[in-house]
């Protein structure tokens, strides 16, 4: 038990976030057993589960104000699918972000004093749940408009291919986004210019309140970025060792040059779209077929029957983390307040930089 | 000095850019083999090649977005939009992206972009290729608008607007793109941070930007006939606003027309008109004057498109109203 707790405590020694120690899940995952590699996989998905719970918690007393979105049901699309990022390679996220945030390594310490609006967060305060940003990951957002995110990832895919760095642009969006004008257009562009974009797609049936058979015609999204020349692929979002598979098998094909690849995670958001939702638009029965087939309580159930880990490191998992969100929410009671004079810091940069040319040469 | 015009100009700058920084780039609609809309990078897509000379999809928000995506991974794009509005379809990446990530981020990105396009009436486009609305995007925090209004200018504001480490956007005047004038053969890059005093002059300030300078120019010399010496100023950058040069004019004439191709009602002129009451109350002898564009979108016809927008004549009687002179 002391040895698993050891073990699976995260690093949160310092503030600097663990980017080097996290995000390189798919160099350690060769090195680490599978049935480690998997214990793995639970325990980012419990993080992220529970900071979220106390985030709703803290949403109530107060602390965190603001539109709180929570990803609580759809964990497994972003551990799963961060195991095949690199940590050079980008990601552009939603206003959903908060998994995808702790997944790819921004410390729970800064992502939990960014719901506070404290300084000390990983956006220093500035954006708050729906925007957090972390250079240090290449963590482009947290963007709030949706299908907004979209473009920026084939700009920075095209930043990539100019300089010819082999790395991928990550950028999930929900089955929202898949209805704006954005949508349409990125996708053809990437596909146009064979740029190394993975589009992931987090279907989770609802826009907000609107069910994806209200709000599309063709509701088998694949078939969107196929008609675009995009190879494109469903997956069960639920299954969090599914989405790693999948999502291995596209960032290699995007590695070879095979240009963008679209999948689809078919996945389920178990709470309300964000805390002023009183969730008229679907029955209590129908989250409850979904429940059962919650990513963590399947994963878990299947790893301990399967011999993989047992109740007693699951129960370690749980206080490692217990533990780490006790952590994070004392940083952000700790953390500061801007202070109001700086008010308009940040909206330009402050000395224009010298422009100084790489010394690539222009052919 | 060489005689060029004000697309040269502006293609001799971009060429200028693709040559010193490697991560300069290109992209737009119809920018490579038909060579610009208005023929402004004519030949560059022999000289360049395809890579950095980028025709796009007409897909205006995704490709302005990939602008904004490609300066965040570390290139310096200059995007060209066709014209202003067409630019409302990138409206969601300039002002939601462009404008906020560097804030949003708390200081982590800067969008080291440049947005181009033409603006403006006067060659009976109508209400859909003529409208005026840098004003609109001089609203928004986070971006600089600059509007070049001279050779020297179309020649020298692009490479500063590559240097700023925040999004620019480039408002060229639609009927400037064919000005024959004279420019240094060393012309340089110009600052993006103050107006410029484009004649002096003691009885009133004529304060104006981009296509409707000479205009005001030539009423000045109009009025310099009537025994008004009129100064003018031309604003060059829209956001922010030079406010001490636009005073120190005020201060010394103690009377303000100014002339902008936006409509009236809530535009940059009603801006510099608010400010220059709320500091500068006590230095006026007259109320200000505006000259701008009538409250119609822009018509077809010849005669009722020169009617919407601002002419010397309606410059010379607002500056003589101020005057205190009739007719």
């Amino acid at each position: 038990m002391t040895d698993a707790k050891v073990r699976l405590k995260p690093d949160t020694t310092s503030e600097t976030n663990t980017a080097s120690d996290r995000i390189a899940p798919s160099d350690r995952s060769v090195r680490l057993q599978p049935d480690e590699h998997r214990t793995r996989l639970l325990h980012e998905m419990i993080r992220i589960r529970r900071f979220e719970e106390k985030c709703a918690e803290l949403y109530s007393a107060g602390k965190i104000r603001g539109f709180l979105h929570l990803y609580i049901g759809e964990e497994a699309v972003a551990v799963g699918s961060m195991q095949a990022l690199s940590p050079q390679d980008a990601i552009v996220a939603t206003y959903r972000e908060h998994g995808h945030a702790l997944a790819r390594g921004i410390s729970m310490n800064a992502l939990m004093a960014e719901m506070y609006g404290k300084h000390e967060g990983c956006s220093r305060g500035r954006g708050g749940s729906m925007h957090v940003f972390d250079a240090k990951t290449r963590f482009y957002g947290g963007n709030a408009i949706v299908g907004g995110g979209l473009p920026l990832a084939v700009g920075l895919a095209l930043a990539d291919a100019l300089q010819h760095r082999p790395h991928v642009t990550a950028c999930y969006f929900g089955d929202g986004a898949v209805a704006e004008g954005e949508f349409h257009e990125s996708l053809n562009l990437a596909a146009l210019w064979k740029l190394p974009v993975l589009f992931l797609c987090e279907n989770n049936l609802y826009a907000m309140g609107t069910h994806i058979e209200r709000a599309q015609s063709q509701t088998d999204l694949k078939a969107k970025a196929q008609s675009y020349l995009i190879a494109a692929e469903t997956v069960d979002g639920m299954d969090v060792m599914a989405v790693e598979v999948a999502t291995r098998r596209a960032t290699e094909r995007i590695r070879r040059g095979e240009g963008p690849m679209f999948i689809e995670f078919r996945t389920y958001r178990f709470r309300a779209h964000s805390m002023f939702d009183a969730e008229l638009y679907r029955d209590k029965s129908e989250v409850e077929v979904w429940k059962a087939r919650d990513p963590i309580a399947t994963f878990s159930a299947t790893l301990t029957s399967g011999g993989q880990a047992s109740d007693v490191l699951v129960s370690a998992i749980e206080d490692t983390v217990t533990e780490e969100v006790a952590e994070a929410v004392a940083f952000a009671e700790a953390g500061t307040w801007e202070p109001v004079e700086d008010l308009l810091h940040d909206v330009y940069t402050p000395a224009r930089e010298a422009h100084t040319a790489p010394a690539v040469e222009v052919k | 000095m060489i005689t060029t015009t004000y697309r040269e100009a502006i293609r001799a700058a971009i060429r200028e850019a693709l040559t010193k920084d490697a991560r300069v780039f290109l992209m737009g609609e119809d920018v490579g083999r038909y060579g610009g809309a208005y023929g402004v990078s004519k030949g560059l897509l022999a000289e360049f090649g395809p890579d950095r000379i980028r025709d796009t999809p007409l897909s205006e928000s995704t490709f302005v977005g990939a602008g904004i995506g490609a300066a965040l991974g570390g290139m310096r794009p200059i995007v060209e939009v066709m014209t202003v509005n067409f630019s409302l379809l990138a409206l969601d990446q300039i002002v939601n992206n462009a404008a906020t990530i560097r804030h949003m981020s708390g200081g982590q990105f800067s969008i080291p972009l440049v947005i181009r396009m033409a603006t403006g009436a006067g060659r009976q486009l109508a209400a859909q290729h003529a409208h005026s609305l840098e004003g609109w995007y001089a609203h928004v925090p986070g971006i600089r608008v600059v509007a070049p209004a001279t050779l020297d200018d179309a020649r020298g504001m692009l490479w500063t607007a590559l240097e700023d480490p925040d999004p620019v956007l480039i408002f060229e005047h639609q009927t400037l793109y064919n000005m024959e004038g004279q420019l240094a053969n060393n012309a340089q890059a110009v600052d993006l941070d103050r107006a410029a005093v484009r004649r002096p002059g003691k009885d009133v300030s004529l304060i104006t930007y981009g296509g409707t300078l000479g205009k005001t120019l030539q009423a000045a010399e109009t009025l310099a006939g009537e025994g008004i010496d009129a100064e003018v100023i031309d604003l060059r950058t829209l956001r922010p606003l030079d406010m001490p040069t636009i005073a120190a004019s005020v201060k010394k004439t103690r009377r303000a027309v100014i002339v902008d191709e936006g409509w009236r009602s809530g535009s940059l002129s009603a801006e510099i008109s608010a400010r220059l009451v709320e500091q500068h109350f006590y230095d006026l002898d007259a109320p200000i004057a505006r000259v701008c564009s009538a409250e119609v979108p822009i018509p077809y016809p010849k005669h009722l498109e020169d009617a919407a927008i601002p002419q010397p004549p309606a410059i010379i009687a607002a500056a003589r109203e101020t005057m205190g002179r009739r007719g």
